[in-house]
C-alpha cells in the first residue's frame, strides 16, 4: 500500500540515508517521506548536519549511503532540467561579486524554463515580479543586489527560489539575518504558498517557537545519528528538544499561546542533562 | 524609493536580445571603423579609396597601376595580417579576462593571472636563446602556456572540481598567482643569462608586440574556436556567477562547465600570448568597461568582450605605429600606459 501511494503521489522520499561528516556519523540510515501539504521544520545544533541533509536531498550530494527518491525515481536519475523544475533550493548564502538588479537576480532562478538561446521571455518577467510582490519587495526590484542589507538579501533570494515555480521547496535557514516582522511575514508565505496542490516546503530553522508555529511537521537531528520526525507538537516537545540541544528546555502556556524557553538556572544544575537515555 | 526606470545606471537595465544586438552592432562598427583606419594610416598614407581597392581590386589595368600595386601590398601583405592579429589577441585577451572573471567570481582576475602568459614567455625566452626559428618560438610559447594550464589544473583540479556548496575559487586563483610568480622569476634568469645581442628581441617579446606579423590566422582560429565553446554557455555562466549551489540546484552541472570556462579562457590566453606576447590591461579593462555601461549579463558580454577588447588592441596598435612613426612601440606599451589609470580609477572609485 505504501508503494502504490508512492507512485500515485508526489513525494520526496530518504531511503536509509547515511550523512557522514569526516569520522562522525550525523545521520544513520534515516528513512522517511514528506508529502505535499506539508511544512517541515528541520532543527538541531550547529553541526548536526541539516545544511548537509538539505543538499542531500536536493541531490547536491551523496548521502555516504541509502538514497534520496522523488516521485519514486532516484534523485540519480533526475535530469538537472526537470529536477530544477520540481525542486527549488535556497542555499544559506549566495555570493555577489558583481551589479545587479534585484530583478535579474530573481530571474536567475527561471533558469530551467528558458529555451532557445536563453532569453527570458515576459512569463519569466512577470513571474519574478509576482515573486517579489508576495514578498513586499517590489520596490527592490531595480535596486542593486550589492547595496542590499543582509535581511533584504535573503528575502531577495527567498523570492528567487519562488519564483522558479518549483513544488518542492529546500530552504537553508531562510529567516537567518531577518527582524522578527519578516520573519513571521515569510513564513506566512511559505504558509500560503503550501496551500496549493502539490507543495511540501522544507526548511531549516533555529527559532523553535516559529516553528512550532507555522510548520506542519519537524525534523529534529541530533548529529549523532539520530533524527526525530514528525507532527512539530510531536517532535519539538521539551523533552526531545533538551535532549538533543543538550539545555533544559520548558514549554510554558498562557490562553492560546506557548514558548518553549531554556530552563532558569537553578532547574538546569537539578536537571543533568548529561544522565539522559540512550536515544529513540 | 520609486525610481523611474530611465533614470537606472546602464548596469542595472534589463538587458533583452535585442538590446544586446543592439551594442554588439554598435561596437561591430567601431571595429569596421578602427580597422579601415589602421589599414590607411601609417608611415604611408593611403586615402579609403585606395585601401578598398587594394582589398577587392576591380579593375587589375588601372592608369595608376604601379603606385596601386605598392598600396595593395602595404595594406594586403603589411597593414591587414597585422590589424587583424591585433583584432584576434584583444579579443581573446577580454574573452580570457572576462571568462577567469566569472570562473573565479574575482572581478579582478585577469588572462594572466593563471600563470598563462609567465609559462608562455619562459618557454619562448629558452626557444630565443636556443637561437630557434621565429615559428619555433611561437610553438614553445603555445607549449608553455599549456605546461602552465596544466600545473594549475593539476595542483588545484579538486578546487575546479569540487561541486560543493562552499566557494573554494581563492585556492585556484591563488595556486595561479603562485606559478605566475614562479614564471617571473624563471623570466628574469633567462633575461640575466641571454646573450646581449638576443636580448632586445626578447624584451620586445615581453610586452607585446604585433610588429612582424604576418600569421593573424592562428589567433582568429583560436578565437572561433573559443567563441563556438562558451557563447552557448552564456546563460548557465550567468547562474553560475551565484555560486556552485544555485547554479547546480537550478540544473547546471557545474563541474563540466567549470572545465569548459577554464579550457576556453586558457586556449584564449595562449593563443593571444603566442600571436603577441604579453598585452596587459585588455583581459582586466575591457570586460570592465563594458560592465560598467551596460551591465553583467554574459550572454551580452562575452560576444561584446570579443569585439571590444578587438578594438582595443587594434587601436591601440594603430596609436604605437603613429606616436613616433617610422618607427614603432610595442602594442603592449600603450595598452599598459592607458590601462594603469584606467584601471585604478575604477579600483578607487567603488566606495564601500
Amino acid at each position: 500500500m505504501m508503494h502504490a501511494s508512492n507512485l500515485a503521489q508526489p513525494s520526496l522520499s530518504a531511503q536509509r540515508v547515511t550523512l557522514r561528516a569526516g569520522a562522525r556519523t550525523l545521520l544513520d540510515a534515516f528513512t522517511h517521506t514528506f508529502y505535499p501539504g506539508e511544512i517541515w521544520c528541520v532543527a538541531g545544533p550547529n553541526g548536526a548536519g541539516k545544511t548537509t541533509l538539505l543538499s542531500t536531498l536536493a541531490g547536491l550530494r551523496q548521502p555516504a549511503a541509502g538514497h534520496v527518491e522523488l516521485d519514486g525515481v532516484g534523485l540519480a536519475d533526475w535530469h538537472g532540467q526537470p529536477l530544477a523544475q520540481r525542486r527549488a533550493l535556497m542555499p544559506q548564502s549566495a555570493p555577489d561579486t558583481f551589479s545587479a538588479s534585484v530583478l535579474d537576480v530573481v530571474m536567475l532562478n527561471r533558469f530551467p524554463h528558458l529555451t532557445g538561446w536563453g532569453w527570458e521571455r515576459e512569463v519569466d518577467r512577470e513571474a519574478a515580479r509576482a515573486a517579489l510582490d508576495v514578498l513586499g519587495l517590489s520596490d527592490l526590484a531595480a535596486r542593486d543586489v550589492l547595496s542590499l542589507s543582509g535581511g533584504e538579501r535573503q528575502r531577495v533570494a527567498l523570492a528567487a527560489v519562488l519564483c522558479q515555480a518549483a513544488p518542492l521547496l529546500l530552504l537553508d535557514e531562510p529567516l537567518a539575518h531577518l527582524d522578527l516582522h519578516h520573519q513571521i511575514q515569510c513564513l506566512e508565505v511559505l504558509h500560503e504558498w503550501t496551500r496549493e496542490a502539490g507543495r511540501t516546503v522544507l526548511f531549516s530553522c533555529h527559532d523553535l517557537n516559529l516553528a512550532r508555529r507555522f510548520a506542519t511537521h519537524a525534523l529534529l537531528l541530533d548529529g549523532e545519528g539520530a533524527a526525530y520526525a514528525g507532527p512539530v507538537r510531536d517532535v519539538l516537545t521539551p523533552a526531545l528538544t533538551s535532549r538533543v540541544f543538550g539545555y533544559p528546555l520548558v514549554l510554558i502556556r498562557e490562553g492560546d499561546h506557548e514558548a518553549l524557553i531554556p530552563a532558569a538556572r537553578s532547574r538546569h544544575e537539578s536537571l543533568s542533562v548529561h544522565d539522559t537515555p540512550a536515544r529513540g | 524609493m520609486n525610481r523611474h526606470p530611465g533614470s537606472l545606471p546602464a548596469t542595472l537595465q534589463p538587458m533583452s536580445a535585442k538590446r544586446a544586438a543592439a551594442i554588439w552592432l554598435v561596437l561591430a562598427f567601431a571595429a569596421l571603423v578602427v580597422l579601415m583606419a589602421s589599414l590607411a594610416l601609417g608611415s604611408v598614407a593611403l586615402a579609403p579609396s585606395s585601401v578598398i581597392e587594394a582589398l577587392a581590386p576591380l579593375h587589375a589595368s588601372s592608369p595608376h597601376a604601379a603606385s596601386a600595386d605598392l598600396a595593395g601590398e602595404i595594406v594586403r601583405t603589411l597593414r591587414l595580417p597585422r590589424a587583424l592579429a591585433g583584432f584576434a589577441c584583444g579579443a581573446l585577451l577580454a574573452i580570457a579576462g572576462a571568462l577567469l572573471q566569472v570562473l573565479l567570481r574575482n572581478p579582478l582576475a585577469e588572462p594572466y593571472v593563471l600563470g598563462v602568459s609567465g609559462g608562455a614567455a619562459s618557454f619562448a625566452l629558452v626557444a630565443m636563446i636556443a637561437g630557434c626559428a621565429w615559428w619555433l618560438v611561437d610553438a614553445s610559447a603555445f607549449a608553455g602556456a599549456f605546461v602552465s594550464i596544466l600545473l594549475v589544473l593539476g595542483l588545484a583540479r579538486h578546487e575546479l572540481w569540487r561541486g560543493e556548496p562552499q566557494d573554494t575559487s581563492p585556492r585556484l586563483l591563488l595556486t595561479g598567482a603562485v606559478i605566475a610568480a614562479g614564471w617571473g622569476a624563471l623570466i628574469t634568469l633567462l633575461l640575466n643569462l641571454a646573450p646581449d645581442n638576443r636580448l632586445r628581441g626578447m624584451l620586445f617579446w615581453l610586452t607585446g608586440d604585433l610588429n612582424g606579423n604576418a600569421m593573424p590566422w592562428t589567433a582568429l582560429a583560436a578565437l572561433v574556436v573559443v567563441l563556438i565553446a562558451i557563447v552557448p554557455v552564456a546563460p548557465r555562466l550567468n547562474v553560475l556567477l551565484r555560486g556552485d549551489a544555485v547554479a547546480q540546484a537550478l540544473g547546471v552541472a557545474v563541474m563540466p562547465l567549470r572545465l569548459r570556462v577554464y579550457l576556453a579562457a586558457s586556449l584564449a590566453a595562449a593563443a593571444a600570448v603566442t600571436t603577441a606576447g604579453t598585452i596587459g590591461f585588455v583581459g582586466l579593462v575591457v570586460p570592465h568597461m563594458l560592465r560598467l555601461a551596460f551591465g553583467n549579463d554574459q550572454r551580452m558580454l562575452l560576444p561584446a568582450a570579443a569585439l571590444g577588447g578587438g578594438v582595443a588592441v587594434m587601436g591601440a596598435d594603430l596609436i604605437a605605429r603613429l606616436v613616433i612613426a617610422p618607427a614603432q612601440l610595442p602594442v603592449g606599451v600603450i595598452t599598459s600606459i592607458v590601462g594603469v589609470p584606467v584601471f585604478l580609477w575604477m579600483l578607487l572609485r567603488t566606495r564601500r
